[in-house]
């Protein structure tokens, strides 16, 4: 029996979609056969950050209307094994679907696989509901910015309304230059206002947009800050106990030259 | 010159300090779930009720609605957290 996770963060634009691919791409990678579904319906772009846009037969609102079988919508991602995505509807609206239907849908689709990874819309309306309503576990997306964070407070209240217990913390697009200054709050002022566990920080990273405008999650990138966040949270999923690094930690001369001379930091 | 001290050290106040400070205040607000009347109704009859057995200092009453986690440490609950300082118990009732 699979398990469910919703990726939420009540303001748009802080990451949602570009963290379930990553983590989509990172559980395959590790062997877990893996669905992600976009509910993102109108305005839907799972499809392009994975590069699959261009594969979609069916969509999600296909699925729940019976129009078509759930197997006949998976688009199979022929890079990664065992790694489906369920598309988005673009042209219809969020109440084409019902959080009923989401449900018995994810009930279905775990049966099935491994993990379920739901990209949840912005918002706290139809389209929220329905994304959170087949989950049984919720991570939190925020950027370090005062109107992410609270958004994701408001969110965090909404998921415990909705009995969806313990949700996690995803704190991306943190900038340790800043922090170090004093101009961007830390890890710890953002736990310590929304008072949930962390499962992982991403740091800013041009390599996101650089995969991004190529279709290919940065999880798979061994180069790439960020991937490397990633298959971080990937391992904390699997229940590995994979220790934070600090990201803001002041480079000493050691590890200047490390870098310098191509040592990769421990 | 307090002024002009206070301006100083304002400038080299780190802006996240101000954003948490910010979000903080904001929070309380957005986390309650009841309107300011009730919770003044309600903070009316709480103190009535200590009246009886306490001599309080009412001005000094500060009772807020705010998130705490619970005791097994599993979730996130609303709690009401009351600082009511006391200037003097009430004779007789020992």
């Amino acid at each position: 029996m699979g398990e469910v996770i919703v990726i939420t963060s009540g303001k748009g634009g802080v990451g949602k979609t570009t963290t379930t691919a990553n983590l989509g791409v990172g559980l395959a990678l590790q062997g877990k056969k893996t669905v992600l579904i976009d509910t993102d319906i109108g305005l839907r772009n799972l499809d392009v950050v994975m590069g699959l846009e261009n594969r979609i037969v069916y969509d999600l609102v296909d699925v729940v209307e019976g129009s078509c079988r759930v197997k006949q919508a998976l688009i199979k991602d022929k890079r990664y094994d065992g790694l489906h995505l369920l598309p988005a509807a673009q042209t219809r609206d969020k109440n084409a679907v019902t959080p009923e239907q989401m449900e018995k849908l994810c009930d279905e689709l775990k049966e099935e696989f491994d993990y379920v990874i739901i990209d949840c819309p912005a918002g706290i309306e139809q389209g929220f509901k329905n994304a959170i309503a087949g989950a049984s576990r919720a991570f939190v997306v925020t950027t370090p910015e005062v109107s992410a964070v609270r958004d994701a407070d408001r969110i965090i209240g909404l998921l415990e309304a909705n009995d969806i217990r313990n949700p996690r913390l995803i704190v991306n697009r943190l900038r340790p230059d800043m922090v170090r200054r004093g101009d961007m709050m830390t890890i710890d002022d953002i736990i310590d206002i929304l008072a949930i566990e962390l499962i992982g920080v991403i740091p800013d990273d041009e390599n996101i947009i650089v995969s991004t405008n190529r279709g290919e999650p940065a999880v798979a990138d061994a180069k790439s800050a960020a991937g490397l966040a990633y298959r971080n949270i990937t391992r904390r999923i699997l229940g590995e106990d994979v220790p934070f690094v600090d990201l803001t930690a002041q480079e000493n001369i050691l590890t200047k030259m490390k870098k310098l001379f191509g040592f990769k930091p421990a | 010159m307090m002024d002009l001290l206070k301006l100083l050290t304002r400038k080299k106040e780190n802006s996240k300090d101000v954003a948490k400070e910010r979000l903080k205040l904001v929070l309380i607000h957005d986390r309650s779930t009841f309107s300011p009347q009730f919770l003044e109704m309600m903070k009316s009859e709480i103190i009535q009720v200590i009246r009886k057995y306490l001599d309080v200092e009412e001005e000094l009453l500060d009772i807020q609605l705010t998130k705490t986690t619970s005791e097994d440490g599993e979730r996130i609950v609303p709690a009401l957290v009351a600082n009511i300082p006391i200037r003097a118990m009430r004779s007789g009732n020992r």
